[in-house]
């Protein structure tokens, strides 16, 4: 199986502050990795660093083989962040023009990505519909849309489903299914028990460093626990 | 074509806020008007006072007035002024009508002039003979507004496009969008130049609007040309948008791009040309270099006032660009604050 993400004992601090202590870690192609973990471990700061947007104080991440961060491979990711990076003003089409265009796909190109992505998210009747106007959900779905325009090698999505209403969760889950399908590797972090029951493979991060990564089944069987929940808080006294 | 995107995307979002736009052109022009209307309002009535003038001009002048003319010997009169009760001393001196103005308030000058040019015209036989004119204080003789109008006008736009320019690149970070910007392949100058463009277009309209209403409509004094004011108006707005861009990095909120405004906005005001720099402390007036409205206002005046030409006023015009510059890659490399490539 070959490697999507290689992170090779990163580390990074925010003033004194250490957010990631020591990380390694190896995200498969093809799969859907979760990484789970409480608010403040670092979920966030260790998808930044994946990302490219943020750089560590030590140790190194390779996508692909390459190092980040690279401009060159920022055109094979995909990124959501935990709000929306939307422009109210503009239309969700508009949104999706101005992405294509600065992700450089060609103007013939761009007209069908942008119809295949709104369809994919079923909000194709909304295209020409001011963002501002637009509910939470649908402003994730455009979110969502906008990440995957440029049909990314590697999509990462940080807490994709906070604040979206179990029906809506169910066909974002459905989406990454079939890109998955597609050949997109996904990165998704939640702190979320359930969610990461859905993910392929699992990281759970605590205070900076990674505690477990398994599969949901294999992790929960080697705490001799049922659920995700009980697999983490027992991980959580071993590393004590 | 990176550029070219963030060049549209801001025209269209500029479009969609229809307030935004309104002040940027009708705010600058709302307040100018205000000002207008306050130091070119109504006639001013003046007071003035007389000593040893033949019967018939007295007489002609207290006709052209509402008040009575008051009898002073010139040194009296001199007292008033720096009371500030008297505005003009009327006499004759080696056989010919002799002026002397209070001279700080060219509204107080002009409405005198206005009196005794009228007072003259009604005496026919004295048709030809002009007054000798002697300024108290000062030496202007057209309005206030037409003096710091053209400031006014730089000061206005630099302040409005600061306010605007600043707020729109800051959402750019509050509303995650740049985060989302920095995660795909465009490159840091690429985002500063779409911002300095799109804005740009936006500043081109405006300067020329506003120029074109103080010039036309409220017939600010203008001796220079309307194009090349326009072209000052346009590199003020300019440096005040990198600027703005600049510090907005250095902003969390609206309010912070706020508390730029007694910082940044205010000081420029006092040292661009409002108040006479000449009087002020040695360090005062150095400080005054470094502010990009000292030299945008100078070559307004200068075109406004003198009727000079841009290639008279390279040296503003200069620094105005340096500056702009300086800004620009200081925000590409602020910029770095967020992503380092």
């Amino acid at each position: 199986m070959t490697s999507m993400i290689t992170v090779r004992n990163a580390a990074i601090s925010f003033g004194k502050e250490k957010v990631l202590k020591n990380v390694d870690l190896d995200v498969n192609e093809g799969e859907i990795f979760g990484l789970l973990g409480p608010s403040g471990a670092g979920k966030t700061t260790l998808v930044k660093m994946m990302a490219g947007i943020l750089e560590g104080d030590q140790g190194e991440i390779l996508i692909k083989g390459q190092k980040v961060p690279s401009l060159e491979l920022m055109k094979s990711i995909g990124y959501m962040a935990q709000s929306d990076a939307l422009y109210h003003e503009l239309t969700a089409k508009e949104n999706l023009e101005f992405l294509a265009a600065i992700y450089g796909l060609k103007r013939q190109e761009r007209k069908a990505a942008i119809q295949e992505v709104l369809e994919m998210v079923d909000l194709t009747k909304h295209g020409d519909k001011v963002v501002s106007n637009f509910s939470g959900g649908m402003k994730r779905r455009l979110s969502l849309a906008a990440s995957i325009m440029h049909k990314p090698d590697l999509l990462i999505l940080d807490e994709p489903t906070v604040g979206i209403d179990p029906v809506l969760r169910q066909s974002i889950w459905q989406e990454l299914r079939k890109l998955k399908n597609n050949g997109m590797t996904i990165l998704v972090t939640t702190h979320v028990m359930d969610e990461a029951e859905k993910c392929d493979r699992l990281a759970m991060l605590r205070d900076g460093y990674v505690i477990a990564c398994d599969t949901p089944e294999k992790l929960k069987k080697n705490q001799k626990v049922d659920s995700l929940e009980q697999a983490f808080l027992a991980y959580g006294r071993d590393e004590k | 074509m990176k550029i070219g995107a963030v060049v549209i995307r801001i025209i269209r979002q500029l479009l969609r806020d229809k307030r935004s736009i309104a002040l940027l052109v009708f705010a600058p022009l709302l307040v100018i008007t205000l000002i207008w209307l306050v130091l070119d309002g109504d006639p001013y009535e003046p007071k003035i006072a007389v000593e040893n003038l033949p019967q018939p001009f007295q007489q002609a002048l207290q006709n052209e007035l509402e008040e009575d003319v008051v009898q002073m010997s010139e040194s009296e009169a001199k007292e008033a002024f720096q009371e500030g009760d008297l505005d003009a001393f009327v006499t004759v001196k080696n056989h010919l009508p002799y002026v002397l103005l209070e001279g700080s308030d060219p509204t107080a000058n002009s409405a005198v002039m206005n009196v005794i040019q009228n007072a003259f015209s009604s005496l026919s036989r004295q048709n030809n003979v002009q007054p000798a004119v002697e300024y108290y204080y000062g030496s202007d003789n057209f309005n206030l507004f037409d003096q710091i109008g053209s400031v006014l006008i730089g000061f206005f736009v630099f302040f409005f496009v600061f306010i605007i320019g600043g707020i729109s690149f800051l959402r750019e970070r509050t509303q995650g969008t740049l985060e989302k910007l920095l995660s795909t392949p465009i490159k840091r100058w690429e985002i500063v130049t779409g911002y300095l463009l799109g804005f740009g277009l936006f500043t081109i309209v405006q300067s020329f609007i506003i120029v074109a209403y103080s010039v036309y409509v409220l017939d600010i004094w203008m001796a220079g040309d309307f194009w090349q004011l326009s072209v000052v108006t346009f590199l003020l707005a300019i440096t005040a948008l990198t600027l703005a861009t600049l510090l907005s990095a250095y902003a969390n909120n609206e309010l912070q791009i706020m508390q730029f405004i007694p910082l940044v906005i205010i000081p420029q005001v006092f040292f661009s040309g409002i108040f006479n720099l000449e009087t002020m402390a040695e360090w005062m007036q150095v400080l005054s270099k470094f502010m990009p409205l000292t030299y945008g206002a100078d070559a307004m005046q200068e075109i406004m006032i003198k009727g000079k030409n841009l290639s008279d006023l390279w040296h503003d015009l200069l620094i105005l660009i340096g500056f702009a510059l300086l800004f620009y890659v200081l925000n590409i490399f602020a910029l770095k604050k967020h992503r380092r490539l």
